[in-house]
């Protein structure tokens, strides 16, 4: 099959690429670059993209597939269905499935069932046995079977000292620990602790609980000299350590949600269970710190923490709700919203936190747009306005507090693996 | 004049019109209770259902006897476990509920926001009657009734709220009750037990029981619950007593008189010396009639809107 995606602004910040032109792409493979002549247009499907760009496929390093185990809410083909359909090439899968990604067998079966999937699925192995925290898993066998990153999402790396085992070890491979900083004796409430937790009676989480995971983290990765990821950063304190950890040359890199940076813990008003998230929504303060942190590249990525729940599980009192929301359907568009639409972050930074930092990350090669590369891209507007309705979701969950949301920014299709996803349905290219 | 509301979620944003409204309302009734026929017709007809996801005999005896004595039909239902262990979800059961064709919904739940949720999926009055550590108006209306009764009026009066503040369901709704009908408000208690950003409400914060006895016209003194967790607020009963329990010894020593309010049952020898506790009989008394007064005021401004 031969495609042209005819006047596309090519947009890639790794090549210094910024140009108006067009595509031919060939069996999966870009075969050039420049005008259409008629002869390429004669034997191709043309695509009119006019204002429309292209550059890397967008990749989202935190997802929530609930395969193995809870394949009620989300199975790796529906989540890899949810990915393509919010605009991602590649994402990273975290390892609280049931059992944990904490063998070989359940990278290979991951992986294995995402071989055909237009999205890369990169398998995160727990960095404990069971994520119980207590003996370490095979890490180097997780390495090899394909593992791009280690963490016990869900919660922290308890043992200081398990985790210093763990950092010391994932440096053979070079690899990150992503670690889920909270501390749990501290946690255990509802909500972020506030002025809005005493007014709603909900039991406080305090943002020192994260901030004192983070602190113990950088610290230790700044001792052993090897190689920490904050997930889902959240609070104020926790920027700042970053930065400051940056400033000294602490191998750490930190990601932050969409949610985390769009709402506030007024969100949480309505009880709805949609704004029940872990870390919990913070405040004004926090979010006005994150958004200096993107600016200022403290805050490498951006990442969804895609979690999907079933309606049932959503519809209980709040306190008894289960963490999480879906988010790579809406990811993007908040993205752009938030960030570009209100001047926080540029083009070029967009694509970086979107496409870039987050393979640099996991040492995943960035697709490149040149003659002879495979065609690894999303084609995304950033002007379009849409609206999410969450009954159009991919996802087998709809647990979200964005449906109705205005939002401006959105992917037009995504290519990899020689197919392509546009309008909802899957073209050989 | 009718309330702006159609349900009693909480006292937060409720009009001081509403509240001196229940207030009148209930001294209305209060007369009735102490007729020799106990009774009016004013809700035959309605239906009301006590939702009870938590034990609460006091509360839910309160309220029945108010339902009856207005002729309500009045429905029972308690679930002992949450609906998440239960394996139902609260939406279902209500769903069930409203099949019998109920006008009213009493509810009382562990968790927070319960009573708000109702409203949403149900289309009955919902009356909150106590919602995890959030709200419970009608206690805190009942204290209000109390102290007016006693004391002739609530605007300028200062009621200090002493105890754990963090963990009780009746501190914001007296908060924002008596903030709104013109009263001084403070708590008092250690600083374990007091929620952040209570400042924020404008509420004055004592840690000394003295200087909270000696600033103020009321004292509605909590109970402090003595199990496991609850003790992880403070060292010791002892301590606890002895810093912050109301004693003979101490209000003599201040030279003090003061209104003092518990909702009951009362722990003697811990926020409440015994001789305290015995002085307070009868007011404690007063406030178990005052409570089915005010609940049929509630019921009645609510039961009776359209
Ligand atoms: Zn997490």
């Amino acid at each position: 099959m031969k495609i042209a995606l005819k006047n596309i602004i090519a947009f890639n910040p790794e090549q210094n690429l910024n140009k108006k032109t067009s595509l031919i792409i060939e069996d999966g493979i870009i075969t050039k670059i420049g005008n259409i002549t008629p002869e390429d247009s004669k034997n191709s499907k043309v695509y009119d993209l006019t204002d429309k760009y292209c550059s890397p496929g967008f990749f989202d390093m935190h997802v929530h597939l609930r395969e193995p185990g809870r394949e009620d809410k989300e199975t790796i083909e529906t989540g890899a269905l949810a990915a393509a359909n919010g605009g991602f090439t590649g994402i990273a899968c975290m390892p609280n499935t049931t059992p944990a990604i904490d063998s070989a067998e359940v990278v290979t079966f991951i992986k294995e069932k995402a071989k055909n999937n237009l999205v890369d699925i990169f398998p995160v192995g727990a960095v404990t046995v069971e994520r119980k925290g207590e003996l370490l898993s095979p890490m180097a066998e997780l390495y090899d079977a394909g593992a791009v990153a280690f963490s016990d999402d869900g919660v922290a790396v308890k043992s200081s000292r398990i985790l210093r085992t763990a950092l010391e070890y994932a440096k053979m491979f070079n690899l990150p620990i992503i670690d889920h900083c909270e501390d749990d004796s501290l946690a255990g409430g509802a909500m972020n602790e506030s002025f809005n937790s005493t007014l709603l009676g909900l039991p406080p989480i305090p943002s020192v609980a994260e901030d004192i995971i983070v602190s113990r983290d950088l610290l230790l990765a700044e001792y052993l000299d090897a190689r920490i990821h904050i997930a889902h950063i959240s609070t104020r304190r926790s920027v700042e350590l970053v930065r400051m950890a940056k400033s000294r040359g602490i191998k750490v890199s930190a990601e932050v949600t969409p949610h985390h940076f769009t709402l506030t813990d007024d969100a949480v008003k309505t009880y709805d269970t949609n704004t029940k998230m872990n870390p919990p929504l913070r405040t004004n303060a926090d979010v006005t710190a994150i958004l200096e942190a993107l600016k200022d590249g403290t805050i490498d990525c951006i990442a969804s923490d895609h979690a999907p729940h079933a309606i049932e599980e959503k519809e209980v009192e709040f306190e008894d709700a289960p963490n999480g929301i879906v988010g790579l359907e809406t990811q993007i568009g908040l993205a752009f919203t938030e960030l570009y639409h209100k001047k926080i972050l540029s083009l070029e930074q967009m694509i970086e936190k979107l496409a870039i930092n987050a393979r640099k990350i996991l040492n995943i090669p960035i697709p490149k747009i040149e003659v002879g590369a495979e065609a690894n891209l999303t084609i995304f507007d950033p002007d379009e306005i849409w609206t999410v309705d969450i009954s159009k979701f991919k996802s087998k969950s709809k647990n979200s507090p964005f449906n109705k949301r205005l939002l401006q920014g959105r992917s037009v299709a995504v290519l990899n693996k020689g197919k392509m996803y546009y309008k909802g349905s899957f073209i050989e290219i | 004049m009718p309330l702006t509301s159609r349900h009693l979620l909480g006292l937060q944003g409720v009009p001081k019109e509403d509240i001196l409204l229940i207030l009148d309302t209930a001294t209305t009734f209060k007369e009735v209770l102490d007729r020799p026929i106990k009774k009016v017709p004013t809700l035959q007809g309605k239906t009301v259902v006590n939702l009870f996801y938590e034990n609460s005999t006091r509360t839910r005896i309160s309220f029945e006897l108010a339902e009856k004595r207005l002729s309500a039909d009045a429905l029972n239902f308690s679930v002992s476990t949450s609906s998440v262990k239960k394996g139902e979800t609260f939406k279902d059961t209500i769903r069930n509920i409203e099949a019998m064709k109920v006008d009213m919904i009493v509810v009382r739940h562990s968790a927070a926001g319960v009573p708000y949720f109702l409203t949403q999926i149900s289309n009955c009055n919902v009356i909150n009657a106590g919602d995890g550590t959030h709200e419970h108006p009608t206690q805190a209306l009942l204290d209000f009734y109390s102290i007016r009764e006693k004391l002739g009026r609530l605007q300028g009066v200062r009621v200090c709220i002493v105890g754990d503040i963090a963990h009780s369901r009746v501190a914001l709704s007296n908060i924002f009750g008596l903030k709104a009908v013109g009263a001084e408000v403070s708590v008092c208690g250690p600083a374990t037990m007091i929620p952040g950003f209570i400042e924020d409400l404008g509420v004055k914060v004592y840690h000394r029981i003295d200087d909270a006895i000696m600033e103020n016209d009321v004292l509605n003194v909590l109970r402090i619950q003595l199990e496991r967790k609850a003790r992880e607020y403070f060292p010791s009963i002892r301590e606890y007593h002895n810093y912050f329990g109301i004693t003979r010894e101490r209000l003599d020593r201040l030279g003090k008189d003061i209104l003092i309010l518990h909702p009951g049952p009362i722990n003697r020898g811990v926020e409440l010396s015994s001789e305290i506790a015995d002085g307070m009989n009868q007011i404690i008394l007063q406030q178990v009639t005052n409570g089915v007064a005010v609940r049929m005021a509630v019921l009645y401004l609510l039961g009776t809107q359209n």
